[in-house]
Formats: structure tokens, sequence, C-alpha cells
């Protein structure tokens, strides 16, 4: 009976553990069961990509749809291309739509923002995004400050 | 002076077969497979004194660092405007490094030197020579269902204390402090990975129990069997534990998030 009542604490213990696992997979670190799944990679150039990274993620009215899968530079424009993986039950990117770099809050990470255009054809496996907005450089808004200040 | 110099080597001699016994010990606790049928009863005994019994412990203050850090976050963050950072704030250094240190030093503290003194009782009690007498291999019997025990349940706890954390974070900042839930567990959703920080914190609670366990194991065995000696031992495993927990995590860290 003694060993049953341990036995039975163990059990526990190791559920307890099993169950504590699952919570920090599913609600902490957000793994979803369903996986990444399909998606369709679409590209974009951007003059300075600022701090984007892998995995950064693209949205569309704050809206999460995608995320960044690979940053390159292309060498023939030496401009920075990212390829970007949005997911496929978003079909209906019209092909003029625009990808701007925005920072989520004061302090926050860089992710691409979608602003969907308004011609029928939607963006397909490969496409590009012609239409850019680079990221915020606060340097480079000084800078341009400054520029003007002096010129006044 | 030569005196000395004899002193200073024989002091390093004999850690250095310290040393060894306790590799020793490590191979023939590891090596030595009880048969599973006998194995299962002790381990499970082993497990409740060593597991179970730790619980308390381990859930009271993993839910009272949580709130700690999801306060002193808030008091910071709220600062800068970025309140909502605090879910993984609490989140990253719960799973990173608090939940696998803290466990592992509180395990020291309570199961440790629990292992250590019943064993270097037994030692200075003379069982484990009687076991040996009546044919049955101390290692296998007293140390290797120990030893097991230490290592399965340091990363069962671990976990546990992480979400218990976290809760108690959760706790102080959306239902105390009024930060919106959404944007917690949202923003620590997309702070936290699986594999990089969740699984990193597993490997080192793997470690480390592995670590504290040998570490206690080794020096009940090794214990001077006086009562004088069984309480030298039992103190050697607090400090040794701790200072090895301490040293192993910042060597894991640096190798799993410092990028060297």
């Amino acid at each position: 009976m003694r060993m049953r009542t341990m036995e039975i604490s163990v059990g526990f213990l190791m559920l307890a553990g099993f169950l504590a696992l699952v919570v920090l997979a599913l609600n902490i670190s957000g793994l979803s069961l369903a996986g990444q799944g399909g998606g369709y990679k679409v590209y974009a150039r951007f003059e300075n990509i600022g701090g984007l990274t892998v995995r950064s993620k693209v949205s569309m009215s704050g809206v999460q749809i995608g995320e960044v899968t690979n940053i390159r530079i292309d060498t023939d424009l030496l401009m920075a291309e990212v390829e970007m993986t949005i997911r496929d039950d978003v079909d209906y990117l019209s092909t003029d739509s625009s990808a701007q770099i925005l920072t989520s809050g004061l302090l926050g990470e860089q992710y691409i923002g979608i602003t969907p255009g308004a011609e029928d054809e939607t963006l397909q496996d490969g496409d590009r995004i012609r239409d850019t907005q680079s990221a915020l450089v606060l340097e480079e808004l000084v800078g341009k400050f400054l520029f003007n200040k002096v010129s006044e | 002076m030569l005196d000395w110099i004899q002193s200073l080597g024989h002091t390093g001699l004999s850690r250095l077969a310290a040393f060894g016994r306790a590799g020793q010990l490590l191979v023939q606790a590891l090596v030595a497979k009880p048969a599973p049928v006998m194995m299962f009863p002790l381990l499970v005994k082993q497990l409740y004194f060593v597991g179970v019994l730790s619980l308390i412990i381990i859930v009271v203050s993993g839910a009272f660092i949580g709130m700690v850090l999801g306060l002193q976050g808030y008091t910071i963050l709220v600062d800068y405007g970025s309140e909502q950072a605090v879910g993984q704030m609490v989140a990253l250094s719960l799973v990173r490094e608090l939940a696998p240190v803290v466990t592992a030093l509180l395990f020291a503290g309570r199961a440790g030197s629990a292992l250590t003194a019943e064993i270097g009782l037994m030692k200075a009690t003379e069982q484990l020579a009687s076991f040996e007498m009546i044919g049955v291999d101390p290692l296998r019997r007293i140390i290797a269902p120990r030893f097991w025990a230490g290592f399965i349940s340091m990363p069962i706890l671990t976990v546990i204390f992480s979400v218990v954390g976290v809760w108690g974070g959760a706790i102080v900042a959306v239902e105390w402090l009024g930060i919106y839930d959404g944007s917690f567990w949202a923003n620590m959703q997309q702070a936290v990975d699986f594999r990089e920080d969740v699984l990193n914190g597993v490997i080192k609670s793997i470690v480390f129990g592995f670590v504290v366990t040998w570490i206690a194991v080794f020096e009940g065995y090794d214990c001077v069997p006086t009562s004088e000696g069984i309480s030298q031992a039992t103190t050697r495993t607090v400090v040794f534990s701790s200072l090895a927990v301490l040293g192993l995590d910042f060597i894991l860290t640096a190798l799993m998030f410092g990028e060297l």
C-alpha cells in the first residue's frame, strides 16, 4: 500500500512535468501544432533594411500574415533583397501592394508592413513587390535635419 | 619550507585521487545496470524522495520569483512606456536562466544534502560493507537508483518551475498592475522560441541534475565514516554543487546564447 501511494505520486510528478513542458511549448513559446505549413514566397528590394532579421514578422493592418525567411544583397543593383513567406490563406494581395519596413513601438523590433493595392491580379509565388519603402534610420534622419538647418 | 611544499603536493595528489574515485564511481554506477525488475521499485522510492518531496519548495519559490520579476520588470519598463514587454522579460529570464539555476541550487540544498547524509550514514554504520558481505553490490543497490532519480527529476522540476514562475509573473503583471493580457502573452510568444530557449533551458537542467547528483552521491560514498566526516561531506555537497552549477551555467550560457 505504501509503495502504491509512492508510485502514484511519482506518476503525478511525471505527468506534471510533461504537462508543464506542453504549456511551455504551446502557451509560452507559441509553438503551433499545425506547424508553419505552406506558404508562398514573395520578394522585395529595399535600399536599407535597418534592423530587419530573418523571422521578423510580415503583417498587414497589424495582423501577422507571414515572416521574413531570407535576406541577401542583390549584387547587380546593390540593394537588399528580402524573401518573405506569406501564408497560403492570404491569397488576396494585389500585385501593386507596397511593402514598408516599420518599427513596433519606440524601441521595438522592425517588421514589414504590407499595404494592399487596387489591382485585380494577386501576387503569386516568386513575385516581386515593386513599391517599397526603406527602414527609418535615425542617423540619416538627424543628418537630413542638420543639412536643412544649415541650408536655411 | 619543504614541509609546506610537501603538504601542497599531498593536497594536490589527494584532490586528484578524489576526482579519479568520483569518475570511477560514476562509471560503475552507470554501467552497473541492475535487473530492471529489482531496479524499478528502488527507483520509484528515490524519485519520490528526491522529486515529489522537492515539489513544494520548487513551486513556492517559482511562483515568488516570477512575481518579483513581474513587479521589477514593470517598474523599470514603465519608464520607457513599454510595459507590455514585461511578459517576454519574465518568460525569457525564467526559461533561459533562473529556472535551471535556482532549481539546481534548491535541489542541491533540499535533495543533494539529504543524499549525502543518507549514504554517509550508511557507510558510517557499515551498512554498505554488510551489503557487500551478503553479495549485493552497493553501487547497484544504493548508488545507481539515487543517481538516476536525481538525473530524471531535475528537468521535470525545472520545467514546472518555469511554468509556475510565468504564471506568477502573469498574476502580478496582468491582474494587479493591469497590463493588457493579450499583449502580455503575445509578446511572450513572439519572443520565446521553443528550440532556442525552452530546449536549451531543459538541456541546462539535465547537465545540472547530472552534476549535482554526482557530487552528492560521491561525497556521501567517499566521506570519512564518522559523525564529523558526514557533516563535512554534507557541507561540501552544498558548496561544491552550488559552485559547479553557477560556473557551468556561465559556460553553457556562453555556448548556447553567446554565439561564441
